[in-house]
């Protein structure tokens, strides 16, 4: 482990610009992911700016119906905010579906968005990735990548993103505010992830130096039905193989409305567009859902040990689906 | 009672026997307060770090290792590696009866047989900057093509001995197996797996005075100090392992690299030298158990009754050193069959060595033959228990000795009651709740009931107090609890009146806590002194300021056992949930039931065999260490990438046990470390089955195997 100086941020212009331009430098939320990659030697910065305490652990309404969450706001304040437990369901069951309780205690909103991919060969200096070693290849694609993308991947890399939260936040248009040295700005959920390509090392398109302070959940009345079910391999402590967000407006039996978005197929949280477009007036029953995935799951690029997913993710969406249509006729 | 105690005799009325009675651990509250100190975090002082650093490469040789960069760095004190280490002797055969497993012997050669092969240990001041510098160190390797692929029907697959021959054999297999009504032919796969106890690998070593000190975690003292004198020719007497806390073995914690490098550091630094692995490199360094693909043929009469078992077992080793993990010897000892065929092979392959493992052989080996008596069962038309009940051996299958004792019958019998086994259907897949499907399963389990020969000093304090000293291991079994429930009663004292001490190489030579032998071994030898003591204390002399002490050893008293078949055994059964449309599979229910001889503390012995099952729960759904087939390492080395079960995966649980009293046995204890897991895994996978319809003959039972199974199915549904 590499030596390293520590500073500890109070205001958020003072956090950026403790930062400033360093390439070396990081921003240190929970650390329950960048501190662990500084063990392993994956990350090896030469100054943190702890963020922990700036003044950014608020959730709050925005008047419209919406939320707004401050960066700092633990994973495990998320998960408990009645607001969140009422109107956006799901955003607190895939919370809670990830990591520990002790782990979401310490992890912050911000830093969760930021996490990097648990990929095996991206963890292991010792290994190819053209993600940490841009040019060194992707032994994933040849060697183990049961646990990988199925959509949106690319010749260089098929990582999957591991956020459980990114994943209902992608379903309900979350908006990402930061801050740099030259003022604030905003992203879509949608566009903060970039494609992968043959630059899979570039993840956000965050400025240099940016600092996240909040997050912005638009009203969606149609989130108060919703629910994220999560499929790994072990029953807790395990990161996804397979999640699905969903919410559903259904009346008199047919979708008004539908927002779905996909865990673990893809380098960012996988919102599910052609499925949504699919459902949208189709009845509410299993052979509309059958078709919704289908219809998403048609640009699945699977590899050979995990074309498992494209199975698993038709019926989750499907399940998952059918449980929002019965709630809804009850 | 303590004042009132006459000090020259033991009570004059024994207490009521504490073996038996539920006991805390006498150090739970050192434990549970962080003052217990482990061998990573006892202080010394001019205290200096080592770091090894491992290949990179799967096979080839070290051209070159720049050190001179590495010594440049802060707090560097040396860099050992194959050209300036001590040279050790390595042509000796150690306690267990083998050679040094190279691995362990570290820094002889420029040879590298496998990913994480120990190359160097940096030392420093500070554990960052060993770490940070071994890290840093650039080795050039000539690397060669290597071989990791391990399959069943392998040319170069060789039957190996080890702990017991590589091929038993009797009647015509073919012949019978034609003559069946009934014949079940299946492979059966289990991967790689890690011991990954909590406690790290670690070690100190100094010089103090011209003996070697050694500050450790393992299993056995004695073990670990002759492997030490022997590799740096020093008299037996000139080396001192102490490990008076150990967070966990399962088999792993012998001699190992880090403790050879750290003496050789030590040796060479002049000062204390603490060595500690990384999780990391504990899967590469720490053993682990192979692989297994298992075939099994087995046929039966109408009624169940074997003509024909066959039951062949390929492991894998490094080309250094063998091991064979022992698939094939459950079969020995639990069924017998006009023909009756077994075989454990291995194959060599650039991979590092493996080592025992939390029921070596029985854990891989059960999960083959019970699942296929299993699927033999539903061939027949059989109950499982019923079938395995109709197989009770009246001797040993392979050697024809008798059975000590065996109460698999009534585990069974006694865990059918309570699991409700009775009326069961045996139909698969039609059993629903909501999404899950349901469905029960069964299996057997046995475990050998070994002694070895071991030493016991017992000191009468002039206090009327009793000291017990014994180079046992507490490797988080309990054994000081049970110890010292053991001497108490062998003393006629309560437990108040007795302090154990282990993990000291002075006490004098000891069993190892391994092949779950560890209580039985030691309980022995501390009954053989206490009797002697008692002896001693009834001429009624009176206790001098140092008191009187008593010695024991075992080793003609063990050698002298009639020779027979010795065993625990178990019933274990599981009911389990199955979601076909997302592969998950939960453990609703588990019940073991053992047959373990006497059972000396109860609250730790249900902790053992509960730990066992939740293992077999992990072993059937979980574990599995996955290589990377290019570079021949590991892909995912940590606890985040190898899966354990978590609470979550662990429901209602219980284990319990049935009178298994045997009047010839001198000491009465069987061991309750290894059985837990055994048929574990077999139960699950069982239970699966009946859930679902669908065979998985390959473990770990992951969702994509359950997803595929149940879509290969489903054009027959």
């Amino acid at each position: 482990m590499r030596e390293f100086g520590y500073h500890k941020a109070h205001d958020v212009p003072g956090a950026v610009a403790l930062l400033g331009a360093d390439p070396d430098a990081r921003f240190l939320g929970g650390g329950t992911n960048l501190v662990d990659l500084m063990k392993s030697g994956v990350e090896r910065p030469a100054r943190l700016v702890d963020v922990r305490e700036l003044p950014l652990d608020a959730i709050e309404s925005t008047g419209d119906g919406g939320l707004r969450i401050g960066a700092t706001v633990t994973n495990s304040d998320l998960a408990a905010h009645p607001e969140v437990r009422r109107a956006y369901p799901a955003l607190t069951q895939a919370v809670l579906a990830g990591a520990s309780g002790q782990l979401r205690n310490m992890a912050t909103v911000g830093g969760n968005l930021l996490q990097r991919t648990r990929c095996g060969y991206f963890t292991d200096v010792t290994k190819a990735c053209n993600k940490r070693a841009p040019g060194s290849g992707c032994p994933a694609i040849e060697g183990e990548h049961h646990n990988h993308a199925i959509l949106g991947a690319s010749g260089h890399c098929v990582a999957v993103h591991p956020s459980d939260m990114g994943v209902a936040l992608t379903a309900f248009d979350a908006v990402v505010s930061y801050q740099t040295a030259e003022g604030t700005g905003e992203l879509p959920l949608a566009d903060f992830y970039l494609p992968v390509g043959d630059t899979p090392h570039r993840e956000t398109a965050l400025p240099a130096g940016a600092l996240i302070t909040h997050l912005t959940l638009p009203p969606a009345p149609v989130a108060a039905r919703s629910r994220y079910r999560k499929v790994r391999e072990r029953a807790s402590y395990a990161f996804a193989i397979g999640s699905v967000a969903a919410a559903l407006d259904v009346r008199d039996g047919v979708v008004r409305e539908a927002r779905l978005a996909l865990g673990a197929v893809a380098s960012r949280p996988w919102r599910a567009r052609a499925a949504e477009t699919a459902l949208t007036g189709a009845p509410a029953d299993a052979a509309s859902f059958a078709a919704a995935a289908d219809a998403e799951l048609a640009a699945a690029k699977p590899l050979p040990d995990n074309a498992y997913k494209v199975t698993l993710m038709r019926n989750l969406i499907v399940a998952v689906c059918t449980e929002l249509a019965e709630e809804a006729a009850r | 009672m303590t004042t009132a105690a006459p000090r020259s005799t033991a009570a004059a009325t024994p207490p009521a026997g504490a073996v038996g009675t539920a006991h805390t651990r006498v150090e739970g509250v050192e434990k549970v307060t962080g003052a217990a100190r482990y061998a990573g975090e006892i202080p010394f002082a001019g205290l200096a770090h080592g770091w090894l650093a491992v290949s990179t490469v799967a096979r080839g040789r070290i051209r070159s290792i720049d050190t001179d960069a590495v010594l440049a760095m802060p707090g560097v004190l040396a860099v050992l590696h194959h050209g300036n280490a001590p040279r050790l002797e390595t042509d000796y055969i150690g306690m267990l009866g083998t050679r040094p497993d190279p691995t362990c012997t570290v820094f002889q050669h420029d040879r590298v047989p496998s990913m994480g092969w120990p190359v160097a240990l940096v030392v420093a001041e500070t554990p960052e900057q060993a770490r940070e510098a071994a890290e840093s160190l650039v080795v050039d390797y000539e690397q060669q093509p290597h071989d990791i692929d391990f399959h069943s029907g392998r040319p170069d697959a060789v039957g190996l001995d080890g702990h017991m021959p590589a091929v038993t054999g009797k009647g015509d297999l073919e012949a019978e197996l034609a003559a069946s009504a009934a014949v079940v032919d299946a492979e059966y796969t289990t991967p790689e797996e890690h011991h990954s106890m909590m406690e790290p690998h670690a070690v100190t070593a100094l010089w103090d005075g011209g003996r070697l000190e050694v500050f450790d975690s393992n299993q056995g003292a004695t073990w670990v100090v002759g492997e030490l004198a022997k590799m740096f020719s020093l008299e037996p007497s000139a080396v001192r392992v102490r490990s008076e806390h150990v967070g966990g073995g399962f088999g792993s914690k012998g001699v190992r690299a880090h403790q050879v490098a750290a003496v050789m550091a030590a040796t060479v630094l002049r000062r204390p030298v603490r060595v500690v692995m990384t999780r990391r490199q504990m899967f590469s360094l720490a053993g682990y158990r192979s692989p297994t693909a298992q075939r099994v043929r087995l046929g039966a009469d109408a009624d169940g009754r074997l003509r024909a078992l066959e039951h062949r077992s390929l492991s894998l080793t490094s080309t250094v050193h063998d091991f064979v993990e022992p698939s094939a010897g459950h079969s020995r000892v639990m069924y017998d069959a006009d023909a009756h065929h077994t075989a454990n092979q291995v194959v060599r392959l650039d991979l590092p060595t493996p080592t025992f493992m939390r029921a070596p052989g029985e854990a891989p080996g059960s999960f083959a033959m019970e699942c296929a008596l299993d699927e033999l069962a539903v061939k027949c038309g059989l109950d499982p228990i019923e079938l395995r009940l109709r197989n009770e051996p009246e001797r040993g299958p392979v050697s024809g000795l008798p059975f000590s004792s065996r109460n698999l019958a009534a585990c069974f019998r006694e865990g059918a009651r309570r699991f409700g086994w009775a009326g069961r259907d045996p139909r698969p897949g039609v059993r629903r709740d909501g999404r899950w499907l349901l469905g029960t399963g069964t299996a057997a389990a046995s475990f050998g009931a070994g002694a070895g020969p071991s030493t016991a000093v017992l000191t009468a304090e002039a206090d009327g107090t009793f000291t017990v000293r014994i180079a046992a291991a507490d490797i988080g079994t309990g054994a000081r609890t049970a110890l010292t429930l053991i001497a108490a009663d062998a003393l006629g004292v309560t437990t108040d009146r007795v302090r154990v001490r282990i993990g000291d190489s002075d006490f004098g030579p000891a069993m190892i806590a391994g092949g779950s032998m560890g209580t039985r071994s030691w309980a022995w030898a501390v009954n053989t002194a206490a009797a002697e003591l008692r002896e001693r204390l009834a001429l009624g002399a009176d206790i001098p300021p140092e008191g009187i002490t008593v010695r024991s050893d075992t080793t003609a008293a063990v050698g002298a056992l009639a020779r027979k078949e010795r065993h625990s055994y178990g019933a274990q059964f599981a009911e389990v949930a199955v979601d076909l449309t997302t592969g998950e599979v939960r453990v609703r229910r588990m019940l073991g039931i053992f047959a373990a001889g006497r059972i000396v503390n109860p609250l730790t012995a249900r902790n053992q065999l509960v730990g066992g099952m939740v293992w077999g729960i992990s072993m059937a759904l979980h574990e599995e260490a996955v290589r990377d087939r290019a570079t021949g390492g590991h892909y995912g080395a940590d606890l985040a990438g190898y899966h354990v079960a978590t609470n979550a995966d662990v429901q209602d649980i219980e284990a319990d046990w049935i009178e298994d009293h045997d009047p010839d046995d001198p000491v009465g204890i069987k061991g309750v470390g290894e059985i837990g897991i055994v048929g574990a895994a077999a139960a699950v996978a069982n239970a699966v089955w009946h859930a679902t319809g669908a065979r998985h003959r390959d473990l770990p039972i992951r969702p994509d195997r359950v997803l595929r199974a149940a879509a290969e199915k489903a054009p027959h549904a």
